[in-house]
This record gives C-alpha cells, sequence and structure tokens, in this order.
C-alpha cells in the first residue's frame, strides 16, 4: 500500500495539479482534499499548494486558515501529522501559527520569477531527509509576498535550533530575512518554503528534477515510521 | 446601528515596500516635503445594536487575530465615527 498525501485545493489555488503530480512522481498516492470539507479522508500527510487562495483578501493565506479544512488540518498538524506548505501553503501555514513569522511583499515591489538556487541545510524534517546537508539545488520561486519577517529572537531560535529548511543561495529573491526560504517547527513535521519543488520534478518540465526530493522524503519518513507497515 | 472602525498598519520596524513606493511617486508629483508615507488597511465595521462591551470585546478580539496579523501589524479599534443611514 503506498503512502496516501492530501493536496488541498482551495478556490484560487494553482498548483494543486503539480503537487498531485509530483506525489505520483515519488511514489505516492494523491487525494484531492477540498477547502469546504472538514475532513482529512485519513490521509498520511497534506500539501498545501501554491496559488493566491481566495484572491489572497485581507493578507495571503488569511482566509484558507479560516477556511473548513484547516480547522482540521490545524489541529492534526499540531499532532504531528506531516504537512508541507509551498509558497501560498507557507503563507497559510504562518497564518495559521503552525509556523512563526509572516510573508509580506517582496522588497522590490515586483513579482518575481525565476530557477532559484537554495541550499537545503536542514535535513532531519520530514520532507527534506532525502537530500544531503548543505545540498544546493535549483527550483523555481514565483511569488509577489514572499518576504520572509520574524523578529530578531524568532530569528535567532530558528537558527540555533537549525529550523531554517533552506535558504536563498545565489541570491535573495524577494528580501527575506536571513535569506530564509522556508523553515520548519520544532517537530520536523511541519514545513513551509517559498520555492516551489512540484515544478521540478522531471528536467523536461522543469529546471531540474531535484524538488522532488522533498517529495521522496515524506514517502521514506511514512515508510521509517512504519505509518504504512 | 452602529459602526466601529478598525485601522490596521504595519508594524513599525516592518519595512513597508508599498508605503515607499508611494512616497516616491508624491516627490515625482511635485508635492515637495513628504517625509514618509505609510500604507493600512481600514475596516469599517457596523452592527446590530449598541456597542455594549461585550460587542466591542468581540470586535477586539477579531481585530487581533483575524483582522491584523501579530507577527507584522498593528491595530486600533476605534468608535468615533457615524454610521451611514443609522
Amino acid at each position: 500500500m503506498s503512502a496516501r498525501i492530501g493536496v488541498v485545493t482551495f478556490p484560487g489555488t494553482l498548483d494543486d495539479v503539480d503537487a498531485a503530480r509530483a506525489v505520483a512522481y515519488a511514489g505516492g498516492e494523491a487525494v484531492a482534499l477540498w477547502h469546504g470539507d472538514a475532513d482529512l479522508k485519513g490521509v498520511d500527510a497534506v500539501v498545501l499548494p501554491g496559488g493566491f487562495s481566495y484572491g489572497d483578501y485581507l493578507r495571503c493565506g488569511a482566509i484558507a486558515n479560516l477556511s473548513p479544512v484547516m480547522s482540521v488540518l490545524t489541529p492534526a498538524a499540531e499532532e504531528g501529522l506531516p504537512v508541507l506548505g509551498i509558497c501560498n501553503g507557507f503563507q497559510v501555514l504562518c497564518e495559521a501559527h503552525l509556523l512563526p513569522g509572516a510573508l509580506t511583499r517582496n522588497q522590490s515591489l515586483h513579482f518575481v520569477c525565476r530557477d532559484q538556487l537554495l541550499q537545503v541545510e536542514d535535513t532531519t524534517s520530514a520532507w527534506t531527509n532525502a537530500f544531503e546537508p548543505g545540498q544546493v539545488i535549483t527550483v523555481p520561486i514565483k511569488n509577489g509576498e514572499g518576504c520572509y519577517q520574524a523578529d530578531d529572537f524568532t530569528l535567532d531560535q530558528l537558527e540555533a535550533e537549525g529550523r531554517v529548511v533552506v535558504r536563498y543561495h545565489d541570491l535573495n529573491p524577494n528580501g527575506s530575512r536571513r535569506d530564509i526560504a522556508g523553515i520548519r517547527n520544532e517537530r520536523g513535521n511541519v514545513v513551509g518554503l517559498m520555492p516551489h519543488p512540484e515544478h521540478a520534478i522531471d528536467s523536461l518540465t522543469g529546471p531540474s528534477d531535484e524538488g522532488l526530493g522533498f517529495f521522496v522524503s515524506i514517502l521514506r519518513t511514512l515508510t521509517t515510521e512504519g505509518a504504512l507497515a | 446601528m452602529a459602526r466601529v472602525v478598525v485601522d490596521v498598519m504595519l508594524k513599525p520596524e516592518i519595512l513597508d515596500p508599498q508605503g515607499r513606493a508611494v512616497e516616491q511617486a508624491l516627490s515625482r508629483r511635485g508635492l515637495s516635503g513628504v517625509q514618509h508615507v505609510r500604507q493600512g488597511k481600514h475596516f469599517i465595521v457596523d452592527v446590530d445594536g449598541d456597542l455594549t462591551p461585550e460587542v466591542l470585546a468581540d470586535i477586539d478580539r477579531v481585530a487581533a487575530e483575524v483582522l491584523s496579523n501579530p507577527v507584522i501589524e498593528d491595530y486600533v479599534v476605534r468608535t468615533d465615527v457615524q454610521a451611514d443611514g443609522a
């Protein structure tokens, strides 16, 4: 039996199909989850994909955080369910306070869309254990509000606990503090990042296949933990 | 009906690129002496009945938890406003 990974669709989500495809490429079964249903369908892990949920009204991810699916996902994540938030999904995780900090408008005010070099710094999380520590990967980034902000105390704590999962490598595309591209919670089951690994799973359709590591990692995590034994 | 206004602004230490862009545009428009512009959000909330302490406490709670993000924003709740057509 293969791992069942939920992929949530909100109104305005764009990347649910690519996220589901990435799950399948890694050998998992993608399960569609709907924003309006307070039902996780018994999945083993969840991906919150990118896009512009609820048109980015109020703040990016703020209205999605109040949706029925989040009313069950947030407590499940607090109990250890692995969750990966990509781009808008990262914003939702911050709004849900599953991850610290917030994403604000890019310092340049421009929407950034490019192939981005990232350094994977933490390989202990549920979503990054297939990478080598320090590995540099190329995945696309595309956001208008990807500037990671948190106070110095929080940033120091994230660094000290090794919770900066990925950092911008060649340049910082949005002004994020300390070049932070992605972080994890204390336990390592919840990871959020602005770049899009699901768009880099096959060199035919992306800049590399190095994003697949996030999805391979979660399958490895679920197998190792014996969740599927 | 009663009206409450909630103003939400980025905290002073958070960079406001939108405000900075407006600031630069104002000087291009020939307005001299503009030191600083910051941009925020203004919510008009009309509620049934009177503004009891309970109603105000509810509004304060949603202002803190929904209308603003405490990580990056401050909010002010104001009641010194007239509701239209009340």
